[in-house]
């Protein structure tokens, strides 16, 4: 970097240590809480882990669902979203650039109003409304907008119509294309498009908490459900296994990222 | 240019390929969302404007654009200046230090909220502190303070995340020159920084504000006396079951959101085209 830059900025330091320490203090005082024996005598009471195991005997079941939800809304995402976004990245008219504008809304407009408008309209169907199908449609309408605009910008890259081109003149059918050229040369984007959309789906609460019937219960419902109702050590540990479910595909997702970065540039 | 010809020759092929997307959306959004702004009507037209005319529903309104506000400042202010300085130091762990300040990003509302309450609820850090030097277990987690400290949680990570990003590809040789030309700090900032990062500006100012203003998991969590309008839909539509009421909220709350995001991107085409 520049000479300059590393000269003392000592309002800046401050400013970003007490940020550090906002940022970092309330995770550590609960990935502690939620290993000792009693919140209120701290680490004097001795390590545990019945609160994990407690946490597990009752909502181990949400974290699975969540997990399995989680893995189901990206095949869905992949399977409606990549070809959407080939078609987006392919199209120049004016109605695929407001047709990208609409699909974006779920983004824009909160959670909550989504989730209604899904209640008011299917919430009718019984079969529907008790199964956690209704909480993945929730969660592929809140995600499908982070596949489609991260693969359709990947499938934008000028070399690629060269690419496309030249496996058409040699005879490839479109099915040979996009699987066999396409598809593989934007997988870094797909790849980062699907931790994005993982992550997202596992930590949705405010379209879940409407969408949700005692009997489908995700991990951020549980999670609700324990501060509600639990000893501040339970959901405390309930929370380090959130979270301990969670870093390893950030991690991955930045790495990917990182990765795209390095091999495509900027 | 072979690529516009390649599309023009099959036209059928990305209609097919759009087909699957297209009938999941309009089936499970664009139609239910259609019946959602039908539905206030059924009461009569009135229902529409009851957040404007219904002096309750129009303090929530009005808490949840101010809370969302203030948030969106301090954000700004604050993760410009982190994003600043992590952009413009080299030290050991710092990849590791930003990847673990962004982590909350996906962390839901509702365990901000139960950070919070770690730190400022009934048996929280705060009530500790307080009562060790006589003033009695005080909180904060249930009021307006509690639920602007977690707003700002979750907003401080995009912002922090992105400023960073563009910090790091500012241009260092106009701080060199407004430097040797005798630039005081504060002239640094003000004519150097905030200009080459007016985009970030506008566009996570846009993002940490409709954050905001739909978030529910946190204040939900700590059950707060501050009433926002996700709350308000929340109470409504369950304990109450007033669907025109909580659709006509809901409307309400959407229009604001996408509103500003819009503005937000408007803004942000000119300040980068200039």
């Amino acid at each position: 970097m520049h000479a300059q830059s590393q000269k003392p900025a000592p309002f800046l330091f401050l400013i970003t240590c007490v940020v550090c320490l906002f940022m970092f203090v309330p995770v550590i005082i609960s990935v502690m809480a939620g290993l000792v024996n009693n919140y209120r005598t701290g680490l004097k009471s001795g390590l545990t882990l019945r609160w994990l195991q407690e946490v597990w005997s009752v909502y181990g079941s949400t974290v699975s669902a969540s997990v399995i939800l989680a893995l189901v809304c990206v095949a869905c995402t992949l399977l409606l979203g990549v070809p959407c976004a080939y078609a987006l990245a392919r199209s120049r008219s004016r109605y695929a650039r407001a047709f990208e504008e609409v699909l974006t809304l779920p983004v824009a407009v909160p959670g909550l109003a989504t989730a209604l408008a899904l209640i008011l309209a299917y919430g009718d169907i019984n079969l529907l409304r008790q199964s956690f199908g209704f909480i993945l449609i929730g969660h592929i309408l809140f995600t499908l907008p982070f596949m489609v605009r991260t693969v359709s910008s990947a499938f934008q890259r000028p070399d690629l119509l060269a690419i496309e081109e030249a496996a058409r003149t040699l005879g490839a059918s479109f099915t040979q294309r996009f699987l066999g050229v396409l598809v593989p040369a934007v997988f870094p984007a797909i790849l980062a498009g699907m931790l994005m959309v993982f992550t997202l789906s596992i930590g949705e609460f405010n379209l879940t908490w409407m969408l949700h019937t005692p009997l489908t219960r995700t991990l951020p419902v549980g999670l609700a459900d324990s501060y509600a109702s639990m000893r501040i050590e339970v959901g405390s540990a309930y929370t380090l296994i959130f979270i301990l479910v969670i870093l390893p595909i950030l991690w991955l997702l930045q790495g990917v990222a990182n990765w795209v970065q390095k091999r495509y540039g900027n | 240019m072979s690529g516009h010809a390649a599309h023009n020759r099959h036209p059928r092929l990305l209609l097919a390929c759009l087909a699957p997307a297209t009938v999941f959306f309009v089936v499970f959004w664009i139609l239910p969302v259609l019946r959602l702004i039908a539905l206030p009507a059924e009461k009569g037209w009135e229902t529409y404007f009851l957040v404007l005319t219904d002096s309750r529903y129009m303090w929530s309104m009005i808490n949840t654009v101010l809370l969302s506000l203030a948030t969106t400042v301090v954000t700004l202010v604050i993760g410009g200046a982190v994003g600043v300085y992590l952009a413009r130091r080299r030290f050991a762990g710092r990849q590791v230090l930003l990847s673990l300040l962004t982590a909350p990003l996906a962390f839901p509302g509702v365990i901000i909220g139960f950070f919070i309450i770690l730190l400022g609820g009934r048996q929280g850090w705060f009530a500790d502190v307080s009562s060790a030097i006589g003033m009695g277990r005080m909180t904060f987690a249930y009021g307006m303070i509690g639920l602007f400290l977690g707003y700002l949680y979750f907003s401080l990570p995009r912002a922090i995340a992105s400023y960073t990003a563009a910090a790091e590809a500012m241009d260092g040789q106009l701080e060199e020159a407004a430097r040797v030309l005798g630039a005081s700090r504060w002239e640094i900032t003000r004519d150097v920084w905030l200009p080459q990062l007016a985009p970030t500006t506008v566009a996570c100012g846009g993002i940490v504000f409709a954050t905001a203003m739909g978030a529910f998991g946190t204040a939900f969590t700590l059950a707060s006396k501050f009433e926002v309008v996700p709350i308000t839909i929340y109470n409504e539509f369950t304990n109450y079951a007033n669907f025109a009421l909580a659709a006509s909220l809901s409307i309400a709350l959407g229009l604001v959101t996408w509103a500003v995001l819009f503005l937000a991107r408007v803004a942000g085409t000119a300040s980068s085209g200039a």
